[in-house]
C-alpha cells in the first residue's frame, strides 16, 4: 500500500461535484482531508490518498480528467 | 553551536524535531526553523557584527547549522548607491544588492550553503534538486566541495549554457523528457523513493534560512537600519518571505529599530499567480502554466505563495508584474546606468520599479533597495540584435572616418 500526499484545484464548474466522494467509490482509494479551502468560485483541498500505488495513479488521472488541477503538496520544486 | 529549537508547522503550531521534513504531518503546511531568540540576543552584537569576516557565515548565530559550514565564499555582496538608475527612475535613495557575485553567480549560493551543510549533519551521501539553471550549478558546485553526490534533474530542452554551468561541477545531471510539471511530479516521487536530501524539498526549512543573510547585509550596510522598500523578485515566494523573518530577527534583537519596511513583490506577467493574487485582492493562489523568458522565477505553483503575498499585504507594500520586454528592457537599463549585467529575474525586479515609482506608488525620498539575484552571462540567449558594432581598418584614418565627429 503506498501513501500519496496531493493538492487538489477546482475551478468554479466543478465546486459542488462531489469528486472526492466519487474517487472513493471508483477507485480503491481511502482519501484524507488535512486542509481545505473552499469558496463559491473556487476551492483547493489537501489530502492524503492511500491505496495501492497504481490505483492511486488510475484515480489522479481520473481527477485530472475531471478538470481539477492536481499537484504535489510542496508545490512546485523545479526551480531556477 | 545553533540556536535552532525546532520546526514549527506555520499553521498550526506543532513543533518537530530538527530533522529532514519539510511538511507538518498534521495539516501537511510547511515547516520553519525556530530559535531560541534570548541567548542569540546574548551573543549578537552589532560590534560582534561589525568585526566579523566578510561572509554569509558571518551570521551564523541566526542560522540552523552545527556543523562545518560548506561554503564556497558567498556572501557580503555589493550594496551599491544607484545615482545614475534612481535619476533615470526618480528616486533619490535608490539602492541595488547585487547577487550576482556570489561563487555560482546567484543568490542560491546563500540557500545551498545552508542547506548543503544540514545535509551533511543528516549524514546523507546524496544531495538533489529539479532546476532549471541556477539552483542545478549551484548544488553542483557545492556537492563538489563537501564530497557529496550530487543528482540534479534539468528539464530535457534546457539552454547548452545552463547545462554547462552546472556539468562543470561534475554532478550526475539528469534530462526529464516531458513536460514541466512531468518533473515537477517526478522529483516528489523520488522523495519517496530514495534516502536523498532534496536540497529544496526535505531540506527546505533549512535551505530558506540562508535567504534571511540578504535582508542581515543589506540592514548592516545601510549602517543598521531597514530601508524603507524592498523590491524582490518571486518564484516559489520563499526569498520574499524570508528577506521579511530577516528584517523581524534583527529589529527582535535590537539590531535595527523598528521595522516599517514596505516589501513589493515581482514576477514575470507570463508567471506571476502571486501578483494576480494580489491584484485580484485574493487569499488564493491559482496555479499557473508558466510561459516567460525570466526561467530563474517561472514557478507557476509557489510553495510559499500564500504567505509572500501576507507579507506584501502586511507590510503595506504591493505587487507588479511586467512582461518580457519590459524584463529585457530592465536588464539593459541596469546595465547602462549601473554597469550591472543580471539575468532577466532582475530585469523584472528593475522593469517593475520603474512602473512602480512612475506611479508614485514607491516615493521620490524613500530608501530603496532592489534585489538582483542573479547574474546574467548565463542567459545571454534572450539579448538579441544588442551588438551594433562599428566596423573599421586598422587605420586611425578609418576611426576617425567611420565615427566621425563623435571621437575627440
Amino acid at each position: 500500500m503506498a501513501i500519496k500526499q496531493v493538492m487538489f484545484t477546482f475551478p468554479e464548474h466543478l465546486i459542488k461535484e462531489p469528486i472526492i466522494y466519487n474517487l472513493s467509490q471508483k477507485f480503491k482509494i481511502v482519501p484524507n482531508i488535512r486542509r481545505a479551502d473552499v469558496t463559491e468560485n473556487r476551492g483547493w483541498i489537501m489530502l492524503e490518498m492511500e491505496g495501492a500505488e497504481e490505483e492511486i495513479e488510475r484515480g489522479i488521472a481520473w481527477v485530472q480528467s475531471q478538470g481539477v488541477r492536481v499537484d504535489p503538496v510542496v508545490g512546485d520544486v523545479v526551480e531556477g | 553551536m545553533s540556536y535552532a529549537k525546532a520546526l514549527r508547522c506555520r499553521k498550526c503550531g506543532r513543533e518537530y524535531p530538527l530533522e529532514a521534513m519539510n511538511l507538518c504531518d498534521f495539516c501537511l503546511s510547511p515547516l520553519d526553523v525556530t530559535y531560541d531568540y534570548q541567548q542569540v540576543a546574548k551573543v549578537l552584537t552589532r560590534e560582534n557584527l561589525d568585526n566579523a569576516p566578510l561572509s554569509m557565515w558571518r551570521y551564523r548565530d541566526l542560522l540552523p547549522t552545527d556543523g562545518n559550514e560548506v561554503d564556497l565564499g558567498t556572501g557580503y555582496t555589493p550594496l551599491v548607491k544607484a545615482g545614475n538608475l534612481g535619476r533615470r527612475l526618480g528616486l533619490d535613495q535608490l539602492y541595488i544588492k547585487n547577487d550576482c557575485l556570489t561563487p555560482t553567480y546567484s543568490f542560491k549560493d546563500r540557500v545551498v550553503s545552508v542547506a548543503m551543510t544540514k545535509a551533511l549533519e543528516f549524514g546523507f551521501e546524496t544531495v538533489a534538486c529539479a532546476s532549471t539553471g541556477n539552483l542545478a550549478a549551484s548544488v553542483a558546485a557545492h556537492a563538489a566541495k563537501a564530497n557529496l553526490r550530487a543528482c540534479v534533474f534539468v528539464p530535457s530542452d534546457l539552454e547548452l549554457g545552463k547545462l554547462v554551468s552546472a556539468a562543470i561541477y561534475n554532478p550526475t545531471l539528469v534530462t526529464v523528457e516531458g513536460s514541466y510539471d512531468d518533473t515537477n511530479r517526478l522529483c516528489a516521487q523520488l522523495l519517496q523513493k530514495y534516502k536523498w536530501g532534496f536540497i529544496n524539498i526535505n531540506l527546505r526549512p533549512y535551505y530558506a534560512e540562508g535567504s534571511k543573510t540578504l535582508a542581515f547585509e543589506i540592514c548592516q550596510q545601510l549602517g543598521w537600519r531597514a530601508p524603507d522598500c524592498v523590491v524582490s523578485p518571486a518564484a516559489s515566494g520563499l526569498l520574499f518571505t524570508r528577506i521579511w523573518k530577516g528584517l523581524q530577527e534583527f529589529s527582535m534583537l535590537g539590531l535595527v529599530g523598528q521595522v516599517n519596511t514596505h516589501m513589493f513583490v515581482t514576477q514575470a506577467a507570463g508567471s506571476s499567480p502571486i501578483v494576480r493574487a494580489y491584484e485580484a485582492g485574493s487569499v488564493h493562489i491559482n496555479p499557473v502554466k508558466p510561459d516567460t523568458i525570466a526561467r530563474s522565477i517561472a514557478i507557476g505553483n509557489p510553495a510559499d505563495g500564500y504567505y509572500a503575498l501576507m507579507v506584501a499585504r502586511q507590510s503595506g507594500g504591493g505587487a507588479c508584474a511586467v512582461t518580457d520586454d519590459e524584463a529585457i528592457s530592465g536588464v539593459k537599463l541596469l546595465a547602462e546606468t549601473e554597469g550591472i549585467f543580471t539575468e532577466p529575474a532582475g530585469g523584472v525586479v528593475i522593469g517593475s520599479l520603474a512602473k512602480l515609482a512612475a506611479q508614485g506608488i514607491i516615493k521620490k525620498d524613500d530608501l530603496v533597495v532592489a534585489l538582483i539575484t542573479g547574474a546574467g552571462p548565463r542567459t545571454q540567449e534572450i539579448l538579441t540584435g544588442i551588438v551594433k558594432a562599428y566596423r573599421v581598418q586598422p587605420t586611425t584614418e578609418s576611426v576617425a572616418e567611420v565615427l566621425g565627429a563623435s571621437v575627440k
